[in-house]
């Protein structure tokens, strides 16, 4: 990859990459109160490196640089409130001037700020969804209009979402202390869900024109590895996660043509897999094996394991022995659909058709998608229908890219 | 269902330091039993050092390990889940064990 030049160039992708570790290394640290002022912060802290380096130069190490301003900007905080609330007093200012940031911020600061964050957002007096998307905010530097997208809904209802659960927390006292086993074993269904959401995010993102957010699949992959390091967080659904993230990010870069586009399943060179991901999926997998418990991570797992073998037979009926379990522990129409491809596969086209007709999800352009795709070999004017139909539902450019290649090649 | 232990015998010690590229394909095995949800436990490895075994007789006599009388060895053992054994049998078979000459014993458990 070539070295940005100019700053217009660094900055953008420098505040995808940073802003969100840098609030969660400011909260931490400083334990303050109200997230919204290390957010405050960080945001100004870039502003700073925008009205800065066009005229300096960018400086040789830009992360050091933005560290440094932003710790500060902390320090000038603390000075102000001191002076401002307690009416000047020497050692208080100087007491909190002690309190910096370490000198060296590196990986592994970076790395636990985000995770004791994660799991301090996690909190059970705000309702899971808040969490959840008060995380992929906060700590996955999405917009609002991300959080929506990836949650499936509109930006309102995020907005009001994330307002209250920061006034919850606010509310609550919310503090960065070390939480004890107990409290991190309660919370880790919501960590694991808001990891496995950013990943979604990454792999499926229907939005804008970066396709597939490479770097968000290998972020949520780098939290997950986070959480293996502990006992109390590594557990089997642990590890049943990472390996679902690895064997899907191994078609990440087949999934892509040199223009952008996605490049279908059925299409996709299977030399550009990346076996290396697959091994590691593969250990991860074998990692998760548990008698007591097989959640959704491991089901999910298992059906992305049989995604990276060619196809054949067994493939596709493990497959739909898996969508069988998946459904009934947690229904969603997008499963039901991937349901209906995969008993197509097992018991015929015409099965399948039938199959996808009972779920009726006529407001949603995959299931027009998929009856369009199954009708290609039997009937050409279904099957043009149904894919207008899909591409007149579409909401992204890529995916109706997609159906419109697909009538043209049926014409 | 039933479970089955796979038992794995190696001849000598030289063959328990698999290269990096067994290990790997190893555990790629013992993905594809994960990913039929017939894997029941991951199994352990057992050393091959002589001084990591001891044998003890009827008459409670302790020598080293197994290795000087044996010609094979037990390198480790894992447990599946099949309906019945000749499945058990299958999955064994796939095993890169057996091109390094090792082999496998499928033993069902007695359930509890």
């Amino acid at each position: 990859m070539e070295k940005p030049t100019s700053t217009a160039e660094l900055i953008p992708g420098l505040f995808r990459d940073l802003y969100a570790k840098m609030t969660a290394v400011l909260c931490r640290h400083f334990g303050l109160s109200d997230i919204q002022l290390a957010e405050d912060i960080a945001s100004d802290t870039f502003l700073k490196a925008s009205e800065v380096w066009p005229i300096t130069g960018i400086p040789a190490t830009p992360q050091a640089w933005l560290y440094t301003v932003a710790k500060n900007k902390v320090k000038d905080y603390f000075k102000h409130k001191a002076v401002f609330e307690l009416k000047v007093k020497d050692n208080i200012v100087k007491e909190l001037n002690e309190k910096t940031l370490p000198d060296d911020i590196d990986q592994r600061t970076i790395s636990d700020s985000q995770l004791a964050m994660l799991f301090a957002i996690c909190d059970p007096i705000i309702p899971i969804a808040g969490q959840i998307s008060l995380a992929l905010q906060i700590l996955c530097g999405f917009s609002i209009l991300e959080v929506a997208q990836a949650l499936l809904t509109n930006k309102e209802t995020i907005k009001k979402r994330i307002f209250r659960a920061k006034t919850a927390l606010r509310d609550g006292k919310f503090e960065l202390k070390e939480l004890s086993d107990s409290q991190i074993s309660a919370r880790l269904a919501a960590v694991l869900k808001t990891i496995y959401l950013l990943f979604n995010e990454g792999y499926y993102a229907q939005h804008e024109n970066h396709i597939i957010r490479k770097e968000l699949c290998m972020e949520a992959i780098r939290l997950a590895l986070l959480l293996t390091a502990h006992e109390t967080t590594n557990l089997p659904q642990t590890n049943a996660l990472i390996a679902l993230m690895c064997y899907q990010s191994s078609r990440l870069d087949a999934r892509m043509d040199k223009d952008g586009a996605i490049v279908l399943f059925e299409q996709q060179d299977v030399q550009r897999w990346d076996s290396d991901m697959i091994d590691q999926g593969n250990f991860y997998m074998v990692q998760a094996t548990d008698t007591q418990e097989t959640s959704k991570y491991h089901i999910e797992a298992a059906i992305a394991y049989w995604h990276t073998m060619v196809d054949n037979q067994s493939k596709w009926e493990y497959i739909l022995k898996f969508y069988n379990q998946l459904i009934l522990i947690e229904y969603s129409p997008v499963t039901a659909l991937n349901r209906a491809f995969a008993y197509a596969k097992v018991y015929g086209t015409e099965a399948g058709i039938e199959e996808t007709k009972k779920l009726n999800l006529i407001k949603m352009s995959h299931y027009f998608g998929l009856l369009g795709y199954l009708y290609r070999d039997l009937d050409q004017a279904d099957a043009i229908d149904n894919y207008t139909k899909a591409l007149n539902l579409a909401s992204s450019l890529t995916e109706q890219d997609v159906y419109q290649k697909q009538i043209l090649a049926l014409r | 269902m039933k479970e089955f232990m796979l038992i794995f015998r190696l001849k000598s010690g030289a063959d328990s330091k698999p290269s990096p590229a067994q290990m790997q394909e190893r555990m790629n095995w013992l993905a594809s039993i994960a990913a039929q949800e017939k894997l029941v436990d991951k199994g352990k490895t057992l050393l091959p050092t002589i001084d990591s075994g001891r044998h003890i007789s009827a008459d409670q006599v302790v020598t080293d390990g197994p290795f000087t009388e044996l010609k094979e060895y037990v390198s480790g053992f894992i447990v599946v889940r099949t309906e019945n054994i000749d499945e058990a049998v299958e999955i064994a078979k796939q095993n890169p064990i057996f091109k390094i000459g090792g082999s496998i014993e499928v033993r069902e458990l007695l359930k509890s």
